[in-house]
Parts: structure tokens; C-alpha cells; sequence
């Protein structure tokens, strides 16, 4: 594998988190729980989606035969996304989509610190261009698990079972494989391990705060960054793609 | 004849659709202006990836080349470096406040996790007795705030580093 074809594929892993996280939170438009969440959730699924634009683009121009932004966001198959499976898990309750969005805003924040730091200078450049807003995502959603977790006796029990489903998609957000070894030791992307301490310490001190626990069970799926989804996948999929399907190259 | 001053006064009528007082000059998104033998190009950065006015802002500056009978130029989009709220202009901030959106305050790099939320002055009353209602508010630039003493709601244009 050369340095172009694993670059192009570590991109698509962040833009297909990114896109598909976003296709999740859309889905809540006009339905969310108060208007200023509604409001929120639709704003970070805008900044997703922008940072899915940049990410895809970048990924489509490094492809073997070059690919548009759109053609990867819609015309692929399910076994061709990347995204981990925790993004593409159901809204659920209020509690499964701050907690899913908290699990996940932990995670990406570091990543994008550290690649402000890519030998690789237009990832560096997204990363910072990212960042600015990731950094509003993780204050919001930590807030909500922690108003969630240390609220009523019912919120608390929610999100406790929103945590007992979740977690256990977490820990595929730090697969790596040979792609990853080949961009670490170039300096184009940050190690996943460096990354882990740094979410974990961040989960706990939310948790902790929230006055939540981890499961006890050690449950870890993963499968999504091989192509391997998760079943609430294609429901996802046939609705995203439904117009570029329907109507073959339609642009708006 | 064209020259760049020229242009930056013609940008200067280019307005953000959102927020129609400030110029995207105000706003700090134009980042250069050339012009060589007559042939214009400019750049212009998104404040927010996905701000959905960038296609409008191009548009604009393309009707208002029109206008001026300057028919050779180009528009780039450049994300790096990345726009920050310290690019817009004090006239800007000063135009934002007269529209009754509360410009951005001077914050520190934050700490994302626990901090207190910022004290922003109401732009109608100035008492600094406000809340913040949203981290998110009718656009992805600004927050919403509500002032307890006049009790005006308010948009907050959100402090970007």
C-alpha cells in the first residue's frame, strides 16, 4: 500500500464518521426534545456535515480513480462506509443520542489536536478548521451526561441504560490496522493509543461527575471501520441515498 | 482600470445573508485581493465548515462584479488558516451591537469541559445580568443569550479561536 492509498482511506474513516453521524443527528430536526436542542443537535450535524465535505473531498481526490465528494457520500455500498458503529447506532432517547454524541465528541477532539501536528498540511489545515467546533460539541454533550446522569431518578436511570448499550461500540474509535502504521510513521496521523488515555480520562471525569458507572460487562463490538455494519446500517442508508439513487447525478 | 483598493471597496457592499449588517469585508472572510494586469482574484475562507452562506457569498460577489463591469476574475475558497472572530473588523463588532446581536468577547482559549458559561452584555440594556439560554443559536456562528433585566432575548456571536 502506498502512502496516498492508506491516506485516502484514513480519510474516509473520519468522513464517513463524520457524515454519517451527521445524517443521524439531521433526523432529529423538528423532533428535537425542546427547541434549543433541536437547534443544537441540527448545528452540530452541520458542522459534521462541513467537516464530511472537506474530509471526503480530500479522500475522493487521493482515490485510485478520482471520486467526487458526493459519489462517496452516496453512491457506495454499505460494505464500502468505514464509519465506526457507534455513529450509526439510533437516536433512541434524548440520553442515547447526548451519550452516543459525548462518547464520540471525547474521542474526536484529541484526534484532531493532534493532527493539527500532520506532516500532512491540508489535513492540519481541516484539523484546525474542525476543531474550533468540536470543541462547542464536547462542552455540550458532557454537560447533558452530566445534567442527565446527576438529574432526576428517572434521567439518571436512562442514561445509565444509554451508557449499558453504548459502550460497549466505543472501543472501535481506536482501531488501527496497516494503514494506520503506515501514516504514523510518516507523521501524517497520530497513533489511536495516544489518543485512548486521553478519552478515557475525559469519559471518567464526565462519568464521574454524572455520578454514572461504566458497565461492568467488557463487551467490545467492532467491524464497522472493516465494512462489517451493524443491521440499523442500511435503514440509515436507504433513506441518505434515497435522491442520488432515484434520480442518478441530481445536484441542487 | 481596476486596482485591489477598488475591489476591497466593491467587496465592502458584498453582505453576509445572515447577518445582512456586516460586509464579509466586516466580517473578516475575504483573506487577499490581486489584481494582475486587470484580471481580479480573491479568496474567501467559511467561518463554519458547513455555513451553508458561502455559495450565497459567491454568488453575491459575482453579481457584484456584474454590476462593475469586472468580467475577469476568480474566487477561491481556502479553509487554512482557519477564520477566527479576531479577523472581523471593529466596525464590524460595532455594526453587530447596533443590530442587537452581541459581538464577540474577548475569551481565552477555554478549557472545553466545566467552565462557567461567559457573561455577555445585553446589546439593548448593556447590563451584564444575562443567561445563556443555547451554545447554539439560529445560525452556527452565534448563541443564544436572554438579558434577565430587560428580559430581551439575544443572538451571541459566538467567540471562535
Amino acid at each position: 500500500m502506498t502512502k496516498q492509498q492508506a491516506l485516502h482511506k484514513y480519510l474516509l474513516r473520519m468522513g464517513d464518521d463524520s457524515l454519517i453521524l451527521s445524517q443521524r443527528l439531521s433526523q432529529l430536526c423538528g423532533h428535537g426534545p425542546i427547541l434549543e436542542e433541536d437547534i443544537a443537535l441540527t448545528n452540530i450535524a452541520l458542522d459534521l456535515i462541513g467537516q464530511a465535505t472537506l474530509l471526503l473531498e480530500y479522500s475522493g481526490e487521493l482515490a485510485e480513480h478520482r471520486k467526487t465528494n458526493d459519489e462517496l457520500a452516496y453512491l457506495r455500498l454499505e460494505k464500502e462506509y468505514v464509519n465506526a458503529i457507534l455513529v450509526e447506532q439510533p437516536n433512541g432517547d434524548f440520553g442515547d443520542t447526548i451519550l452516543r454524541q459525548f462518547l464520540f465528541d471525547a474521542y474526536r477532539k484529541p484526534l484532531l489536536e493532534k493532527l493539527l501536528d500532520s506532516s500532512d498540511e491540508r489535513l492540519a489545515g481541516i484539523a484546525e478548521k474542525s476543531l474550533k467546533e468540536t470543541k462547542y460539541h464536547l462542552r455540550h454533550s458532557s454537560e447533558w451526561v452530566i445534567r442527565l446522569g446527576d438529574g432526576t431518578e428517572e434521567s439518571h436511570e436512562r442514561i445509565q441504560n444509554s451508557l449499558e448499550s453504548l459502550f460497549r461500540y466505543a472501543h472501535e474509535l481506536f482501531f488501527e490496522n496497516e494503514i494506520d502504521e503506515l501514516l504514523i510513521a510518516s507523521g501524517v496521523v497520530p497513533s489511536a493509543k495516544s489518543i485512548f488515555p486521553i478519552w478515557e480520562k475525559t469519559v471518567n471525569d464526565v462519568l464521574k461527575e454524572a455520578t454514572l458507572s461504566l458497565p461492568k460487562n467488557n463487551w467490545k463490538f467492532q467491524g464497522g471501520r472493516e465494512g462489517r455494519h451493524s443491521e440499523h446500517m442500511g435503514y440509515l442508508l436507504a433513506e441518505m441515498q434515497y435522491m442520488q439513487r432515484t434520480y442518478p447525478n441530481m445536484e441542487w | 482600470m481596476v486596482n485591489e483598493s477598488k475591489i476591497w471597496e466593491h467587496l465592502e457592499d458584498v453582505y453576509d445573508p445572515e447577518v445582512p449588517v456586516l460586509s464579509i469585508v466586516d466580517l473578516g472572510i475575504v483573506r487577499t485581493v490581486q489584481v494582475v494586469k486587470n484580471h481580479v482574484s480573491i479568496t474567501i475562507t467559511p467561518t463554519y465548515t458547513g455555513c451553508p452562506a458561502m455559495q450565497t457569498i459567491e454568488q453575491d460577489i459575482v453579481l457584484k462584479f456584474k454590476k462593475e463591469a469586472i468580467s475577469s476574475y476568480e474566487i477561491h475558497t481556502s479553509i487554512a488558516p482557519a477564520w477566527t472572530t479576531d479577523w472581523m473588523s471593529e466596525v464590524g463588532k460595532k455594526k453587530l451591537k447596533a443590530y442587537g446581536i452581541a459581538p464577540p468577547q474577548d475569551e481565552a482559549d477555554k478549557s472545553v469541559l466545566f467552565a462557567d458559561p461567559l457573561i455577555v452584555p445585553c446589546p439593548k440594556c448593556d447590563s451584564s445580568n444575562t443567561k445563556l439560554v443555547s451554545q447554539f443559536g439560529s445560525t452556527a456562528c452565534k448563541a443564544h443569550y436572554q438579558c434577565k433585566k430587560c428580559k430581551e432575548p439575544f443572538d451571541y456571536f459566538k467567540c471562535l479561536r
